[in-house]
């Protein structure tokens, strides 16, 4: 493998034969639908059609979801436990005996559901690059280092007031192929379970004052700006820790509940 | 307005892609193996996801969750480190280069329908994928025969409420060791993804 011809880690369709788009050709394209939607009711969630991402291209729906009244097994979740993941999990700087290089820090922060309740004792699943923005993952090919003291995946169960808490190195942005000259801004990806299963989730975190989150057309596919700093954490000075650690927070809010109380009764 | 929610400030975190790397971090040994697929009664629940231009999506992760072979809901941890004898009623199988996937489980029990006959039960689904820009619920239906689909399009509250060629998107196809259950992301005969209210 050469620098200069190794493959797609996004495994785009920006093959030989297919024009490259410009950063600014995509900003475009990011304006305008950002626009189109400013004229609406703010979207709380990603467009799924939203072409200036191109992998979206083919595989979002065309059709609108359909309401469904969730009943029997989506009213309900999987369980997680002790069993299933250990405390140290949790801990991505210490899973090969040596310290992982770039800047160690704490993100933290509480699962809540949509109406403020702590999700309690729920599996939470985190991935990411290294500090040079490289994943350990076959299909990346970005020509950085691998860190033999990192892999980036971490789990960990929310305690009884709904907080997770993960040490890690900050991750690095990482170049794609949806365009030329793209970049990803750092991120941490998430992975949620609620009490019920029509609140799976999986999401991005992403870092204060990165310039590149208004070229990736990743997170701007969130249109509406309010719901964008939603997945943007805070750093902050108390979690960071002497001589140790910068530290960050960030809050996952997962979507409405729909139990009654009778079927809380029954579980 | 921040990630770090303050009182009151309860709508919901957008979802965000999974993207191409989660292989090394989502998948686990025996993730698709709700129970072991020797076990008399296991049966196999499998499919392909495809695109819009009907191309095997070779990077998308589903996951099911399901009830028990009595129809009890499972509350027992141990999906992520199988004992091999613990039914939790959750498993998960990222797709193949041809965009297959398989997991093997137990035929949830059957429902009760609204006048108390008893329906063919389904598995909550749920789909990733590199490209899919937040995840997208829907059901598999696992009907005993050609009759038992038919009766559940008109019988079954959500399958009735779709046209029957939209319906028949969810019900599954018995075969001779399970189900199969395709996804289509997009198309003609794209699969019905639900919104719950
Ligand atoms: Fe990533």
């Amino acid at each position: 493998m050469t620098s200069t011809t190794h493959a797609s880690p996004a495994g785009t369709p920006s093959g030989p034969g297919l024009p490259a788009h410009s950063q600014a050709e995509i900003s475009d394209e990011i304006a305008a639908l950002a626009a189109e939607d400013g004229a609406e009711a703010p979207r709380p969630g990603p467009r799924l059609d939203y072409a200036p991402y191109r992998s979206s291209l083919l595989r979002h729906p065309t059709k609108a979801p359909h309401q469904v009244d969730p009943e029997g097994i989506e009213l309900w979740a999987p369980c997680f436990g002790q069993r299933d993941v250990h405390a140290l999990e949790a801990d991505l700087t210490i899973q090969h005996g040596g310290e992982p290089v770039g800047e160690r820090m704490v993100v933290t922060g509480r699962v809540l559901d949509g109406d403020g309740r702590p999700v309690r004792r729920q599996l939470v699943e985190v991935w990411q690059a290294n500090a040079g923005g490289r994943y350990v993952h076959q299909r990346d090919q970005h020509p950085a280092a691998l860190d033999p003291h990192f892999t980036g995946t971490g789990r960990c169960l929310t305690d009884d007031d709904g907080w997770y808490r993960f040490t890690t190195i900050k991750p690095g942005p990482y170049p794609w192929k949806n365009h030329r000259n793209a970049w990803r801004p750092a991120h941490i990806h998430f992975s949620l379970f609620g009490t019920e299963f029509t609140q799976r989730t999986i999401t991005q975190m992403y870092f204060p004052g990165d310039q590149l989150v208004d070229l990736d057309p990743i997170i701007q596919s969130v249109t509406d700006p309010a719901a964008r700093e939603r997945l943007v954490a805070d750093y902050d000075h108390d979690v960071t820790t002497h001589e140790w650690a910068t530290g960050y927070r960030w809050d996952i809010v997962l979507t409405g509940s729909h139990r009654t109380p009778t079927e809380e009764e029954g579980a | 307005m921040s990630g770090v929610r303050t009182e009151g400030d309860l709508a919901p975190t957008p979802g965000q892609t999974v993207g191409p790397f989660y292989g090394y971090a989502l998948p686990y040994d025996g993730d698709s193996a709700l129970v072991p697929a020797g076990r008399a009664d296991a049966i196999r629940l499998h499919g392909v996801v495809t695109d819009g231009a009907g191309a095997p999506v070779p990077d998308a992760l589903l996951e099911i969750w399901q009830a028990d072979a009595d129809g009890s809901v499972p509350a027992r941890p141990g999906s992520l480190r199988r004992d091999g004898w613990t039914f939790t009623g959750w498993g998960r199988c990222a797709t193949l280069d041809d965009g297959s996937f398989s997991f093997s489980t137990v035929l949830p029990g059957r429902r009760r329908g609204a006048s108390g006959e008893d329906q063919a039960p389904y598995v909550a689904v749920t789909v990733f994928a590199r490209g899919l820009l937040d995840r997208l619920l829907t059901r598999a239906y696992l009907p005993s025969d050609a009759a038992e689909a038919g009766s559940l399009l008109s019988s079954d509250p959500l399958l009735a409420s779709l046209p029957p060629e939209r319906a028949r998107t969810l019900v599954a196809t018995p075969d001779a060791t399970g189900f199969r259950f395709d996804v289509r992301l997009q198309g003609e005969d794209e699969t019905v993804f639900l919104t719950h209210a």
